[in-house]
């Protein structure tokens, strides 16, 4: 796979909370237009990744990062690069649904308004948005209900379409069927699947069938360092490491 | 056996409970009793839309308008001081302020929710007064603007302590989604967090204003006590409480103007009570979405 275009490049990045060292010089590509999975067991550092990915780290005290993450040739890390900027850029979906208590409609019109759109066309970005978190056909009804009505599925496509509305070229998914049944989940990763043409995705998941289905590369983390990173395929087959082979067959984890 | 001691437990704890209920009932029972024979003789709406407080004139005048305006004019500039100030400081202490600051400020604004409240009608006597006086080139700096100024400063606690706990109750995720699509801090703060945590801010404003309207030994001391209709904040008022508080020793007891002093607790007691039953509604209706 040589033409894989490398959206974002992560080189040793070492974080610490503290005295605490989380990730040990990781260096990780995003290729775009392909769905980039991490897996490995409980603490081992996902979440802290991905939030350097949009600044999220910023907002946790106490914290502090070394290397460097190029977006688009832009260092991310760097601290003079505007987060506000990158946010934009880099969207991001949580692990437990977060919307707003508003209206869905607010819960989506808030992010546009934040990039200041123009208010005639927020009726028809909303529109699109929710069409392409596959749940405008549930919501177009109720618009204007409180979001928090919805079901966990439901609030987590919300949260999707919040995320697509002010068009970002990278998703960051933590864990975004942690808490939601199979079929919420099967929608969830047809959804990733479907989004992947438009953007970059990086997912965080502890189910190892779902970084098969939706992921074209994998990473495999394990206390703080990446011990695997190579195509899924090659990956779930074959892994190259010891450990990669010991988790994916649940020895550990 | 076992389950006897259970019950005979409950019950205990039930009496305790229910007790408060008792103490409320007897309370306006009382207040009913004494004030009854007032509404006898005088009529219930001139009582309360009356222009005129002359109880000890012959014949004695019992209108309490001006006494409600003084204390509808002394609440509602005490509350344009607590509330921005209360407010912002909720937000400062919970949104903005580094741990250093925030573990000084918290403490300091519990303390001044502790400060008694004569102590505060010293203050306002010995150093707001001279000061409204002086600032405003006024006869006496007793007046409504000098009890709606402590009275707003009493205040600020109640709406601080309440509105941050409302703060933090605003779920961190909120805060992360609203970072998370590109919002700065005030853009997080003014249009997530503050709707979010509305309910209890207006809680506290409501619990702030019962507060403020019952206050009693403050505005005796800073309102300079002129039962007269105030045409400005510049003006000495005399709001419900004060007039209870200073006239209850010199009213013989049994006499109309005894009475009379009931029936101004009694509405008082009303408003409160009106304002409480508000501030639970508001509570209510939030938590149950
Ligand atoms: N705010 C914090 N302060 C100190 N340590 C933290 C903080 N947040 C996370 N950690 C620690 O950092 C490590 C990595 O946490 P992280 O959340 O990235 O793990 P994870 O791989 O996402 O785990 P999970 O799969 O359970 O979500 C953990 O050991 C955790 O205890
Ligand atoms: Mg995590």
């Amino acid at each position: 796979m040589d033409d894989n275009k490398i959206k974002i490049e992560a080189k040793n990045i070492n974080f610490y909370y503290g005295q605490m060292q989380i990730l040990k010089n990781l260096s990780v590509n995003f290729y775009e237009n392909q769905v980039t999975a991490f897996i490995g067991p409980s603490g081992c550092g996902k979440s802290t990744f991905i939030r350097l990915l949009n600044k999220m780290n910023e907002l946790a005290p106490n914290s502090s990062v070394s290397g460097e993450i190029y977006l688009d040739g832009e260092n991310i890390l760097d601290k003079k690069t505007n987060a506000v900027k990158i946010r934009r850029k880099v969207g991001m979906v949580f692990q437990k649904p977060n919307p707003f208590s508003k209206t869905i409609f607010q819960n989506i019109s808030y992010g546009l308004q934040l990039c200041k759109t123009p208010k005639k066309l927020i009726p028809e970005i909303v529109e699109e948005s929710l069409k392409h978190a596959a749940l405008w056909n549930e919501v177009k009804d109720r618009l204007h209900k409180s979001a928090l009505e919805l079901s966990g599925g439901q609030q987590q496509r919300l949260c999707i379409a919040r995320c697509l509305a002010i068009k970002p070229e990278v998703i960051l998914f933590d864990e975004p069927c942690a808490s939601l049944d199979p079929i919420s989940t099967s929608k969830i990763e047809e959804l990733v699947l479907k989004l992947k043409k438009y953007y970059t995705i990086a997912i965080v998941t502890h189910n190892m069938q779902q970084a098969a289905r939706v992921s074209d590369q994998t990473a495999f983390m394990y206390l703080g360092e990446l011990i695997e990173f190579s195509p899924t395929k090659e990956m779930f087959v074959v892994p190259k490491e010891k450990k990669t082979q010991e988790y994916l067959s649940g020895r550990f984890g | 056996m076992f389950s006897l001691k259970e019950k005979a437990i409950k019950l205990i704890f039930a009496c305790l409970a229910f007790s408060c209920l008792l103490f409320l009932l007897a309370i306006v029972a009382a207040l009913f009793l004494e004030s009854y024979p007032l509404f006898l003789k005088v009529n219930i709406f001139k009582f309360i839309f009356g222009k005129s407080w002359y109880p000890t004139f012959d014949p004695p005048e019992f209108g309490i308008l001006p006494l409600i305006s003084g204390t509808f004019l002394v609440s509602v500039g005490a509350l344009f001081i607590c509330i921005p100030l209360g407010i912002g400081s909720a937000l400062y202490i919970h949104e903005l302020a580094p741990e250093k600051s925030r573990k000084i400020l918290k403490p300091l604004v519990e303390f001044l929710g502790a400060v008694p409240s004569i102590v505060f009608g010293f203050f306002a006597l010995t150093i707001v007064a001279p000061f409204i006086a002086k600032t405003f080139n006024l006869p006496t700096g007793l007046c409504a603007l000098t009890a709606s100024l402590v009275l707003g400063i009493m205040a600020i606690p109640t709406i601080t302590s309440i509105s941050e706990d409302a703060l933090s109750f605003v779920p961190n995720s909120f805060r992360e989604a609203s970072y998370a699509l590109g919002a700065n801090k005030f853009q997080t703060m003014f249009s997530i967090i503050v709707p979010a945590a509305s309910s209890g801010i207006l809680t506290s404003i409501i619990l702030a204003t019962g507060r403020i309207v019952g206050e009693t030994m403050t505005v005796l001391m800073a309102s300079g006590q002129a039962a007269v209709i105030a045409k400005s904040f510049f003006s000495p008022v005399r709001p419900m409480t004060a007039t209870i508080a200073s006239e209850m020793g010199e009213a013989a007891s049994g006499s109309l103007h005894y009475h009379s002093l009931f029936a101004i607790a009694l509405i008082l007691f009303l408003i409160t009570l009106a304002f409480n039953i508000l501030a639970e509604k508001i509570n209510q209706k939030y938590t149950k979405k």
